[in-house]
């Protein structure tokens, strides 16, 4: 028997959850940067490290914004296949965004157009929806409110197959010596490989959900994230790009076929305030 | 001579306290990475309101720079609205290099120090350096903390640009990192040798 989802049970839960994803940072998050506080050597990075995780705690504590930029919201239905829908079930998520942000004081920035009429739609919407299927039975919705600075720090890069795995690694290391200073490091970095050129920035934007204590699904991911973090911290540049051992808290990578002539890869940047959270419905 | 005190009451980095409006010649001891406090008048303003200030110059063709801007700090930032009884809930610096476009002529009609986050243009490090100016950096992500510092706000124009209006807000003990100093240090350049080890 198929259980069917509504319109109304998807804004209810954006409007509940947007709020708690603006003022308290994951747990997961949170750890991380106390961690890397208690690592840290550089008096300069565990000035900016003691900043970030008071910020932390004056946020949740005073229901303010972790961060001023409280992001574009991305909404993600998950559906499994006992699970119908209708085509109008993400109708009542740019309300539901509209609602949370202005009774939360949150900042509203988006523009109407990115070319032809960059005014302030004056509410944070609309929010940028989408569904996904999946083999898990039930539905879960991904929330993340991503910041500009680093999104603008992302990039997609479609190598050749013979680039391989180093190249993936290289190409990955560039994104974060040319961009992590304008990202907010420390950084958790979500890393697509895989699929088409339009479908990998979404690899990558998904890999940035799985917690930071929870391991990859399998091995070879697993020892990939952790090569990839230990090299973006051998950069050295540290909290707020001032010098320091973490640049990054964690790095999430998802792979995925791809054509025979590809290599594609994301690197969606994620930074100190990384606030996403995956509520089931 | 700067007047040091602790940064933040921490045991790390002694901070030098600056009063704003800054002065040049306290400026000129800044070296980059040195970790500042700010307190005084502090203007925000970020991506649209530069692209208004800078069509409003060219109309004007010379003159002062409007709004009282002379020889002021602007802080590229677009505030949430007020929360928590504070003039706003959360303020942090956005990416600085999206307004490398306008700082070097600012620099040179009088602003003395931009505040952002992340890496600058070559241009903006010799505007620095003609103009005795200095780029501070601030922590991003620290927005919530950093909204404690700021104690009123005044929209001075821009108004129908949300955010981004042009704001003259007042800062006590506001803490940055100079970025690049008046001799064209760059802080950023400076981890990025150390960590590549030249």
């Amino acid at each position: 028997m198929s259980r069917v989802i509504g319109k109304e049970e998807v804004a209810d839960l954006v409007r509940e959850a947007l709020p708690k994803l603006a003022f308290e940072l994951p747990s997961d998050i949170q750890a991380g940067l106390a961690d890397a506080l208690e690592r840290e050597t550089s008096p300069r990075a565990a000035e900016v490290l003691r900043l970030l995780v008071e910020n932390a705690r004056i946020a949740r504590e005073d229901r303010v914004a972790i961060c001023q930029d409280t992001g574009s919201v991305w909404v993600c239905l998950e559906i499994g296949p006992d699970v119908c829908i209708a085509g109008d079930v993400l109708d009542g998520v740019d309300e539901a965004v509209a609602y949370a942000y202005t009774e939360g004081n949150l900042r509203k920035s988006l523009v109407r157009d990115a070319l032809f009429d960059r005014s302030n739609t004056g509410d944070n919407t609309p929010a940028f929806a989408e569904i996904h299927t999946s083999e898990l039975p039930g539905a879960r919705v991904h929330l993340m409110c991503k910041g500009g600075g680093s999104d603008n720090a992302s990039r997609v890069v479609m190598l050749t197959p013979s680039a391989g795995r180093q190249g993936i690694i290289e190409a990955v290391l560039a994104c974060v010596r040319e961009k992590a200073a304008n990202a907010c490091p420390p950084l958790i970095i979500g890393v697509g490989v895989g699929s088409t050129f339009d479908k990998v920035a979404g690899l990558a934007k998904i890999a940035l959900m799985r917690p930071l204590d929870v391991p990859a699904p399998d091995e070879m991911t697993d020892a990939l994230e952790r090569e990839l973090l230990e090299a973006v911290n051998a950069t050295g540049i540290g909290a707020a790009a001032l010098g320091g051992k973490t640049t990054a808290i964690g790095v999430r990578v998802k792979t995925a076929p791809c054509h025979i002539a590809a290599l594609p890869l994301a690197v969606n940047m994620g930074c100190s305030a990384m606030r996403r959270g995956t509520f089931e419905l | 001579m700067a007047e040091k005190c602790g940064m933040l009451g921490s045991a790390g980095q002694d901070a030098v306290r600056l009063r704003l409006p800054l002065d040049r010649d306290q400026l000129r001891e800044l070296r980059a990475g040195d970790a500042c406090t700010l307190t005084g008048p502090l203007y925000t303003l970020r991506d649209a309101g530069h692209m208004r200030l800078l069509a409003e110059l060219e109309e004007k063709d010379g003159g002062e720079l409007p709004y009282g801007l002379d020889g002021q700090a602007i802080f590229y930032a677009g505030p949430t609205p007020a929360a928590a009884g504070r003039p706003f809930g959360a303020i942090g610096p956005t990416t600085a290099s999206r307004m490398d476009f306008a700082a070097p002529l600012l620099h040179d009609r009088g602003i003395a120090a931009t505040i952002g986050k992340g890496v600058r243009s070559e241009a903006v490090r010799e505007a620095c350096v003609r103009n005795g100016a200095v780029y501070f950096v601030a922590v991003g992500g620290a927005a919530a903390y950093l909204a404690k510092c700021v104690t009123s706000e005044q929209t001075l124009s821009y108004d129908d640009l949300g955010t981004e209006a042009l704001r003259r807000i007042e800062v006590v003990d506001f803490p940055v990192f100079v970025g690049i100093d008046t001799l064209g240090n760059d802080v950023y350049e400076e981890v990025q040798r150390t960590a590549l080890g030249l």
